[in-house]
């Protein structure tokens, strides 16, 4: 579905991406960890269009969608759900749904219909349907995140750090939330550095390392290795033998 | 017969690239990083594996590895773990001076496992099975890797080992092993010995013989599926790229599928090292895509065959690796062991610090494979007394012994008496397909 292929990203002069490849098939949940800056989040903004790719091929469902600016790519059936959440504070959580089905605009039926069923996935954003979004709890607002970016009923959700800033038993639930939408038949790609939760739901995952991949596994098998556990500890934990 | 792992063993060549650009990618990152070997040769070429793969075909900028390489690495050097990560090691058979010694992680064994689980189901195994495994349990790779993915499809093992065929047949008969595994010539010696003790093969419960370990014949697969009943097919392995589970014919007997999506197979010219186009026969060279313990990047196996690209009616997608054909080096191939003769001679050398001029003979004997080494004599290695030259070819014959694991004939030939070309003498005389025509003459 996605094929990502050696993908070069910089910043400025710093070189974030440095060749990477990566590939999600209909149906799977892969997701992809690393430490803080090993370029986990440069290659979701890479596939979503927010930041040129400079070198290198990204191709969903057969097209390439490396050159494509960011709102023809969710058109095309990507949806990030980022890093932080930022939903639309100011707006109330109905607005912020609707800016969400933004591509779905011309057929207001098919977006009160998403709506109605984010509501009855989702009971408590019904309940704060007017309130203004930036009232809602974390939990609450990652929520919305994930309603919004489904309601452009995407092929492929992108969730950056769905934990990030969450208490422990809310981010048990997110990861609940995102097993479901995997077995009602969504595609998922899951950055996270809560490797631990995020490999026990993964069907595979790869490991980044300086925006480098350096591993590519199942995710039982992954869970398992020394070097995840690494990257789990961050750059601390350097191997003697690495000195 | 069910595929074990339909999801990899079956999936799209498009999926299957992808899969192992991203693999190649994070094996080169890691060798990188951990083998010395690796960086200090990528870096002589300026290769910075970020920067300079985009494109599997790329790989064919980097040097080759080759069996040499490995053995000066004796023992750890090349691995790309630390040894504590290491949970099994094993070694090929000493055709250098120093052995090949490779490593697997805890992961690499599932993996590994896995790969055989696959080659073995492909081959008509099932967990109603009972597997018969007469390769060598110990440093090389055979008995082992076949044990362990039979253990995974939940077969009953029989772990027999090499040798002893009288109580191999007994076993055979009594535990009603189903799946022979063994080499092809042991096979037919094992129909000899069935003939030979006046058992009827038919009364054996054996379904299926999975062959591997040295080169062999359709004419031979004929011999052993009419004189064992069973259907046999061929597989692959090298221990210093896996060993067993590399590649195995299914069911079909036509061609070896290469477990693609671990291995990155390439076919080169064995002068020139360019890479071949596909169904051209030439020396295969090996990327491991998965490895951890131990990855080799272009690892030159020696065997000369050829890759076919062509779909299998069993609807894995993985190309096939037609027969093995030989060596494309030096090496001889003696009861599955590896022999190259100029070690023979350093051997030799050492025991009366003069390099005697020698020669190998394979020959064999029914089905079995032997090793003759034809010493001349000189004055340093002639005795009149018959005991001193009884005691030079026991030390001879030990030493030998030791070093291949093949228990040689030792004789010693008048001077000039060994057949010269060009006034060398030839190191290596192969007699095995004679001896094994006049036998099928006189049966």
């Amino acid at each position: 579905m996605l094929k990502v292929r050696t993908v070069h990203t910089y910043y400025g002069s710093i070189h974030a991406l440095k060749g990477v490849s990566l590939h999600v098939r209909p149906g799977e949940i892969v997701t992809l960890i690393g430490a803080n800056g090993a370029g986990k989040s440069t290659l979701v903004n890479t596939i979503c269009g927010l930041v040129p790719c400079r070198k290198g091929r990204i191709e969903f469902l057969g097209d390439s969608v490396g050159e494509l600016p960011p709102e023809e790519i969710v058109r095309r059936g990507i949806a990030l759900v980022p890093e932080g959440r930022q939903i639309f504070s100011t707006l109330s959580v109905q607005a912020n749904l609707e800016m969400g089905g933004f591509i779905h605009r011309r057929n207001g039926r098919q977006v009160a219909e998403d709506m109605d069923r984010m509501f009855r996935r989702f009971p408590i954003l019904e309940q704060r349907r007017n309130q203004l979004a930036g009232t809602l709890s974390g939990g609450e607002q990652q929520m919305l995140a994930i309603s919004r970016a489904l309601m452009s009923r995407p092929r492929l959700v992108v969730l950056d750090e769905p934990s990030m800033g969450l208490a422990p038993l809310i981010v048990k639930e997110i990861f609940h939330i995102i097993r479901e939408l995997r077995d009602e038949g969504s595609t998922i790609l899951l950055i996270e550095q809560n490797a631990r939760a995020a490999l026990q739901i993964a069907d595979r995952g790869y490991v980044m390392e300086t925006g480098k991949m350096v591993l590519e596994g199942d995710g039982s098998m992954l869970l398992e290795h020394r070097e995840v556990r690494r990257a789990y500890l961050g750059k601390g934990a350097r191997e003697i033998w690495e000195a | 017969m069910p595929i074990w792992e339909p999801q990899e063993e079956c999936m799209s060549r498009d999926e299957l690239q992808q899969l192992q650009l991203e693999r190649l990618q994070a094996t080169l990152n890691r060798v990188y990083r951990n083998v010395s070997f690796y960086r200090r040769r990528f870096k002589e070429m300026d290769f910075r594996p970020e920067d300079d793969l985009t494109d599997l075909r790329d790989i064919r900028r980097l040097p080759f590895t080759t069996a040499r390489d490995v053995s000066d690495s004796y023992p750890y050097e090349m691995f790309a773990v630390p040894l504590r990560e290491v949970v099994r090691v094993h070694s090929s058979s000493g055709v250098m001076v120093n052995p090949r010694v490779v490593g697997y992680t805890r992961q690499d064994l599932k993996v590994w496992s896995n790969l055989v689980a696959r080659i073995l189901s492909a081959a008509g195994v099932t967990q109603d099975d009972v597997i018969q495994v007469t390769f060598g349990y110990g440093l090389l790779t055979g008995g082992l890797g076949i044990h362990y993915g039979a253990e995974r499809i939940g077969a009953s093992v029989l772990p027999t080992s090499v040798g002893r065929t009288e109580r191999q047949i007994k076993i055979m008969q009594d535990f009603r092993t189903t799946v022979l595994v063994s080499t092809p010539s042991y096979a037919l010696v094992i129909a000899d010995k069935v003939e030979a003790v006046g058992m009827d093969p038919k009364r054996l419960s054996l379904r299926y013989c999975i062959c591997a370990g040295e080169p062999w014949t359709e004419s031979m697969r004929k011999e052993i599926e009419e004189r064992l009943f069973v259907k046999a097919t061929d597989n692959y392995g090298i221990s210093e790229v896996m060993g067993p589970g590399v590649a195995g014919e299914c069911l079909e007997q036509q061609g070896m599928h290469l477990q693609e999506d671990h291995f990155l197979a390439e076919i080169i010219d064995p002068e020139t090292g360019q890479v071949l186009e596909p169904g051209r026969e030439g020396e295969l060279v090996i990327t491991t895509l998965a490895k951890e313990a131990f990855p080799v990047i272009r690892y030159r196996t020696g065997d000369l065959c050829s890759i076919h690209p062509d779909p299998c009616p069993c609807g894995r997608t993985f190309h096939r690796l037609g027969r093995i054909r030989g060596r494309s080096d030096d090496v001889v191939v003696i009861k599955g062991i590896n022999v190259i003769p100029q070690r023979i001679g350093d051997i030799l050398e050492e025991i009366k610090g003069e390099r005697p001029v020698y020669q190998l003979a394979a020959t064999r004997r029914g089905h079995q494979d032997q090793l003759e080494i034809r010493v001349e004599v000189t004055d340093q290695l002639f005795y009149d007394k018959m005991r001193d030259q009884k005691t030079l070819v026991d030390v001879m014959r030990r030493k030998v012994t030791n070093f291949i694991g093949i228990t040689p004939r030792i004789k010693l030939v008048e001077r000039g008496s060994l057949e010269r070309v060009g006034g060398e003498v030839r190191l290596f005389v192969d007699r095995r397909e004679q001896a094994s025509g006049t036998e099928d003459q006189d049966g």
